[in-house]
């Protein structure tokens, strides 16, 4: 599909309505990365990557790693809409029995291609997959959305050494930047910054891009996966911590905290409301 | 005279042999290929073999990913290294998923000798073990090390492979076949049982011979897969003999002493003996010195064959 703004102004709300409403009947989970990567994601998905929810294991597709495992309410939001597995799924999520466990499991959600969820490993499996492609001779794309307080394991910088010592240009990931973990401010809790120069020093190009705004964050992507330098890229997106539900903006808390069934319903008429007034 | 070849060695020529069958096997290293002998494989398929650097957890999410599109893969470093710093990868990703990664580590037990305890590997069985999805297999001499990595290779899902990187004599037939999760019975006798893995299975028949001189007949089993373990075979020789000893190169904490213990006392308890380290770090020292050291000789394992005789009456 090719870039569309309003489409994916639409289609955002839509999946920020159902991020909300998935974390508030389940009771918990990770409302604010969910909100603060779903744009990137919904880019990456709707207008990039080369899938085919018909045939989840096709071997020519791109892939796809949520290293921040935490935020699967945004793939899963994604995966139903384009129609990888049944919408009526997500009011199961972190039941017990469901596909949708907290954190995303390749065995249990077709179209999830690798299992998450302890961060700082997404981006080794990553590299792993891009090497296949490259023995492979496969012109699929490895993408990857990492969070940014993820960026302290030191496993990533493992990962970012290999990529360029294999010159896995077929490698593109994002950095969701919301500056924000659980314990609080990343530069209060231990600073990963400045991101850019650090990729950049592992061999990798960088950019820096508002994560929220769609054509930047369409630009980007397009302008990792249409190189063939052998350098891996990094789209250091700042993103908005809750970006979306005006109570959960920039607010720590919502990390790793469900709304309570108040603020989920408070939450789901705005985000209603506002969908109301968009064009159809 | 025993032909003697390591196990580690074994491996090597393995994977060259299922290499040159098999484009999709895929080996990576995290700089120990001389050491833990893919460097074989290295030079055969440079092109499918990938070298990690010193980064352990990378080595094996790098595998992972590499699992996920088709390969087999085999990931080697020590033991210690190949299990211990990247434990969560393992279990998180890998076995969590039942990826198609095949962990083949040298350097196990305390026969590393002169590097010390910082690279002898004394907990990986019991750590690797305790993974769900998880196989874990201990080869006693070269001829079953190969057949292991040629069985781990053909079947889906992680196995963890345990070598030594001392020469070990031969004990197995070549050509005999290797099932995983089967044990092999070596020596028949009705006094006591020893259970023995990897290196300790030599020691194991070295203590039969000394028991015989004692007019004691001790039947000798090669647990070769610690995981499954091979329950039938340990209940047909407690039924048979009413006493075990078990024998590794490994802590007695979790490792085949764990295992075999662990389904007598729900099942048939009978009188156990470990042979093991016993809950301590080893040394720097020469092979054969440290197994006196620690009590893993085959005189001690006697000892141990006398103590559960006593106690099974």
């Amino acid at each position: 599909m090719k870039f569309d703004e309003s489409f994916l102004k639409r289609k955002t709300a839509e999946l920020r309505l159902s991020i909300v409403e998935m974390i508030t009947k389940a009771g918990s989970g990770h409302p604010g990365g969910s909100l603060s990567a779903v744009d990137l994601l919904a880019v990456l998905y709707y207008c990039v990557m080369n899938i085919r929810p018909e045939n989840p294991k096709w071997e020519n597709r791109d892939r796809f790693i949520l290293s921040k495992g935490h935020a699967a309410p945004a793939i899963y939001s994604i995966l139903s809409d384009i129609g990888f597995f049944p919408k009526k799924e997500l009011s199961t999520l972190r039941r017990i029995g469901s596909i949708l466990q907290g954190h995303p499991d390749m065995r249990r959600v077709p179209g999830i291609d690798i299992s998450t969820g302890s961060l700082g490993q997404g981006l080794s499996v990553a590299v792993g997959m891009a090497i296949a492609g490259k023995l492979d001779k496969k012109n699929y794309g490895v993408y990857a959305l990492l969070g940014d307080g993820e960026l302290q394991e030191g496993q990533v910088w493992e990962a970012a050494m290999a990529a360029s010592h294999y010159k896995l240009d077929n490698l593109m990931i994002a950095v969701d930047n919301n500056g924000l973990q659980i314990d609080g401010r990343l530069e209060e809790v231990m600073s990963p910054y400045p991101i850019e120069d650090k990729f950049r020093a592992f061999g990798w190009k960088t950019r820096p891009i508002d994560g929220h705004n769609f054509s930047e964050i369409f630009d980007a992507w397009e302008w990792a996966r249409s190189s063939n330098d052998g350098k891996p890229s990094a789209i250091i997106a700042k993103t908005v911590k809750g970006k979306g539900v005006y109570f959960m903006e920039n607010v720590v808390d919502f990390h790793g905290k469900a709304p309570t069934k108040e603020e989920g319903k408070d939450a789901s008429v705005k985000l209603k409301e506002a969908l109301d007034k968009m064009n159809p | 005279m025993t032909e003697l070849k390591a196990t580690r060695d074994a491996y090597g020529e393995a994977l060259v042999e299922i290499g040159e069958n098999n484009d999709n096997i895929v080996v990576l290293d995290a700089d120990l290929s001389a050491s833990t002998k893919t460097a074989k494989f290295r030079k055969c398929f440079p092109d499918r073999f990938l070298n990690i650097g010193i980064a352990e957890q990378n080595l094996i999410n790098v595998a992972a990913g590499l699992s996920t599109c088709g390969k087999i893969v085999f990931a080697s470093s020590f033991a210690l290294f190949a299990t211990g710093r990247p434990w969560e990868q393992i279990r998180n990703t890998v076995a969590y998923s039942n990826l198609n990664v095949k962990i083949v580590a040298s350097h196990g037990g305390i026969s590393v000798g002169a590097d010390g305890s910082s690279h002898q590997s004394l907990e990986d069985i019991a750590i690797m073990r305790a993974i769900p999805n998880m196989k874990v297999i201990v080869p006693c001499d070269a001829n079953e090390s190969h057949n292991a990595v040629l069985a781990a290779a053909a079947a889906p899902g992680p196995f963890y492979i345990r070598l030594g990187r001392e020469k070990v004599p031969m004990i197995t037939d070549p050509k005999h076949k290797f099932r995983v999760g089967k044990a092999e019975a070596l020596r028949d006798g009705d006094d006591v049982t020893i259970i023995a893995c990897g290196m300790m299975v030599d020691a194991a028949l070295k203590a039969a011979d000394i028991l015989e001189k004692d007019g004691l007949k001790a039947s000798v089993i090669d647990m070769h897969t610690i995981k499954p373990v091979d329950t039938e075979t340990i209940m047909k020789y407690a039924r048979k003999t009413g006493c075990i000893v078990t024998a590794e190169e490994h802590s007695i904490i979790g490792g085949l002493g764990g295992a075999v213990c662990e389904f007598l006392s729900e099942n048939h308890p009978v009188p156990v003996y470990r042979i093991g380290t016993r809950d301590c770090f080893g040394q720097s020292g020469e092979p054969a010195l440290l197994l006196k050291e620690y009590n893993m000789t085959p005189e001690n394992i006697c000892k141990g064959a006398k103590k559960v005789i006593k106690m099974k009456k």
